[in-house]
């Protein structure tokens, strides 16, 4: 199949990538997995030991893995919306940030619900979820919500791949057998005939069509399993377009930083320039400023109306003893130095964004940590109970294993298909003035 | 359930209107499994009341092991007593935290002592209101969140009115903790340490028991003494009465000494349920603590310090 010069000149520049494993690479991947087999002895630990090797107890029961499954879930369904929307407007300039947001789609679909499972006591009858299901449960929907976006998005994912999977079978890159006759398999003997191209490109952007508005019902479905609850802090009508937008939000954050990492790592600066940047930078600044509004909302409404059980969770939210160090950086690192650094064109640089990006995605984690934990900590009835561990929530070493073996798994997840695909689509660059196109 | 368990005496107990019919052996909060099949080695006295309204101490060891466990399918205890409405009312006036009640749940479910599926708390409702002594079970609510929001059908409500947990269904996701609003149910964080006899009981949803780790459990309302025609253990076990147990639709509730008419004792006393705005509809009904039997503090009282540490927020100190 034919591509275009500047396609065969990416090619040229992951070729080394795909085709070999440099040193620092496989000290890296072992890194990731030795994290994850130090996780895999924690997952033993709660499997075998019961969930008391966790910091969750009788009123804190959910902890960091819920936080965790928010956080990674609302990646994918923000990889998701991003691509989408870039897909199906056209948008030119979109196009080399259209595979990394589906890869980070890939990476968290997989973790993610490895997440929620960790909250199972268990595991043994996880079937039950399929043999005795009750559709009344925000937890049904949610299974059936993320397995219908788990399908969606690889699908997704696979016809954009198609084309890219035809150029790499009929390059000439240098890769041992299997490799190649996976991507022969996986390219569906596409040759790059009108009729082809038609039909990926309708069934892509059919995709795009569908996936939009799944990965926003299943944000808002994620939300009401804590919506539907009667608790303070939860039980509120705008979870829903509050978990969209947080969603998105924090996926804008991980895609500048793997933006940004993909830019230096292969030398794309020609592809990737500070304009997508600046593109991003606003979308980042749109999205900031909508979650400050809803946290603001939520926050300023439940103060202002000052109920018993509202009121406690405020106080213990904003009392600097408790968490009011953490939601004043949630909030500064979260919302108000992104808005400045999108906002003044001085500050609006890759470099500083990046930066920005990486303390706003941890922001971001924290805020699900106070939508979970402060609340949990804050029953109808004030906790009599004097087993400090019962009182209050403290992550144990077997929850952060677990954890860093979940970023450990993402980042495992990225590196392996960055060894697999290009991680810029070669079959669709954007036409600019640089690039000349070789077909038609 | 067989009728004469006991050697020496047997014990007879009124339940609501049928209690000419359901005299029932008892002392079954302190019979042994019939499971192990085996006899106690130590040997422990225990009070009985004999026929004849006389208190009675005889050797625990001249008891006969009664199987607990009233053998009905999962599919009967799913569906709950037929034309029953259990409720319960408690009395606020009369509780002095003597935690009878509590230690008799925990006897009787099994559950190791830190575990309380019915708990006394001390509430005191606005700073210059008196505290007061407020015995807590599951209220078996009649718009149960926690049943709403189970994804596998583990807990449910039955047409007796309880809500009870399979827990050989439940997955322990624990979203039924997080949509109680009571903090009524508890979960086995790990494996629980049960003797062999009552490892060896036949688990059923009406008995709750042997629990199961990684599993949701609560307060059951008893509902295997109910269908033995007894009265659950909270309520026989009340020192000064101060649980009524009974039938809704037979319109009567009883503490095992007395026994009166549900809406009359609701109309005469204001009873109320607790936190009636959240919607839940609880079968459980308190009357104020007016005129009080006990002063407040009597309930701290011989309390172990642990315990009495847990009231140190209303109490102070």
């Amino acid at each position: 199949m034919k591509i275009s010069t500047s396609g065969s000149e990416m090619l040229r520049t992951f070729s080394p990538q795909i085709e070999h494993t440099s040193k620092g690479e496989k000290m890296w991947i072992t890194v990731l997995v030795a994290t994850i087999g130090l996780a895999l002895y924690g997952l033993y630990l709660q499997i075998f030991k019961g969930h008391g090797v966790t910091g969750m107890r009788d009123n804190v029961i959910w902890g960091i893995y819920i936080v965790n499954f928010m956080f990674l879930i609302g990646l994918s369904y923000a990889g998701a919306i991003i691509a989408g929307f870039l897909i199906l407007f056209k948008v030119e300039w979109g196009k080399p940030l259209i595979r990394l947001a589906q890869l980070m789609t890939l990476a968290s679909v997989i973790v993610g619900p490895i997440f929620i499972l960790l909250c199972v006591g268990r595991f043994d009858r996880l079937h039950h979820l399929f043999i005795y299901p009750r559709l009344q449960s925000p937890l049904t929907w949610d299974v059936l919500a993320v397995i219908t976006f788990l399908v969606g998005s690889f699908l997704f994912l696979y016809l954009s791949l198609i084309q890219d999977f035809a150029v790499y079978r009929d390059s000439n890159l240098n890769v041992s057998k299997w490799k190649h006759n996976l991507w022969a398999w996986l390219a569906l003997r596409y040759t790059g005939t009108e009729n082809q191209k038609r039909l990926i490109n309708t069934s892509r952007n059919l995709m795009a069509i569908v996936l939009i508005p799944v990965s926003i019902m299943v944000a808002s479905i994620l939300s009401w399993i804590f919506g539907m609850t009667l608790r303070p802090g939860w039980h509120s009508t705008i979870f829903g377009p509050y978990f969209v937008v947080g969603a998105i939000y924090s996926g804008i954050g991980v895609l500048i930083i793997i933006t940004w990492y993909t830019r230096k790592m292969y030398h794309l600066e020609r592809y990737i320039t500070p304009k997508h940047f600046d593109y991003l930078a606003y979308m980042m600044l749109v999205m900031a400023a909508g979650y400050g509004y809803f946290t603001f909302s939520e926050y300023f409404t439940s103060w202002y109306g000052s109920e018993t059980w509202d009121a406690q969770l405020i106080d213990k939210l904003f009392a600097p003893d408790e968490y009011g160090w953490l939601t004043f950086f949630a909030n500064v690192a979260g919302v108000v130095i992104p808005v400045i650094f999108a906002a003044v064109p001085k500050l609006r640089k890759p470099d500083n964004l990046m930066v920005v990006a990486a303390i706003m995605v941890l922001a971001m984690w924290v805020k699900r940590y106070l939508i979970v934990v402060p609340t949990l900590e804050t029953p109808l009835l004030p906790i009599e109970d004097i087993r400090p561990e019962y009182v209050h929530y403290t992550i144990t070493w077997v929850e952060w294993l677990l954890t860093f073996g979940g970023v450990a798994s993402f980042f495992l997840i990225f590196t392996l298909a960055g060894k697999f695909v290009t991680l810029i689509d070669i079959s669709d660059l954007p036409k600019d003035e640089n690039v000349k196109t070789q077909n038609q | 359930m067989e009728r004469n368990d006991i050697e020496s005496t047997n014990q007879r107990r009124g339940f609501l209107k049928t209690a000419a019919l359901g005299v029932t052996a008892a002392a079954c909060g302190s019979a042994i499994c019939a499971c192990g099949g085996k006899d106690k080695a130590e040997s422990e006295k225990v009070v009985l009341l004999s026929p004849d309204g006389e208190l009675v101490t005889i050797d625990s060891a001249h008891l006969r092991p009664v199987p607990k466990t009233v053998h009905v399918t999962n599919e009967e205890a799913r569906q709950g007593i037929p034309g029953r409405k259990f409720v319960m009312v408690i009395d606020l006036a009369k509780c002095k935290n003597a935690r009878k009640c509590v230690t008799a749940c925990q006897k009787m479910h099994h559950t190791p002592e830190p575990t309380e599926w019915l708990s006394v708390r001390l509430m005191k409702d606005s700073p210059d209101a008196a505290p007061y002594w407020f015995p807590k079970t599951c209220f078996h609510c009649d718009n149960p969140p926690c049943v709403k929001v189970c994804p596998v059908d583990a807990t449910f409500k039955r047409q007796d009115g309880i809500v009870l947990i399979d827990a050989d269904r439940c997955i322990g996701c624990k979203f039924c903790m997080a949509a109680c609003p009571y903090s009524t149910r508890v979960f086995n964080w790990s494996e629980p340490e049960h003797t062999p006899e009552v490892s060896c009981l036949e688990y059923s949803p009406e008995t709750s028991t042997p629990s199961r780790v990684g599993t949701v459990e609560k307060c059951d309302f008893c509902p295997d003494m109910s269908r033995a025609g007894l009265l659950p253990d909270c309520v026989t076990a009340c020192p000064n009465g101060v649980f009524y147990f009974g039938d809704q639709n037979e319109d009567v509730v009883t503490n095992g000494d007395e026994t009166i008419g549900f809406n009359d004792i609701i109309r005469d006393r204001g009873g109320y349920r607790f936190a009636e705005e959240l919607g839940t509809e609880p079968r459980v009904w308190y009357l104020p603590p007016r005129d009080r039997i006990f002063p407040v503090e009597r309930g701290l009282d011989d309390l172990p310090e642990e315990i009495k540490n847990r009231y140190k927020d209303v109490i102070g100190g």
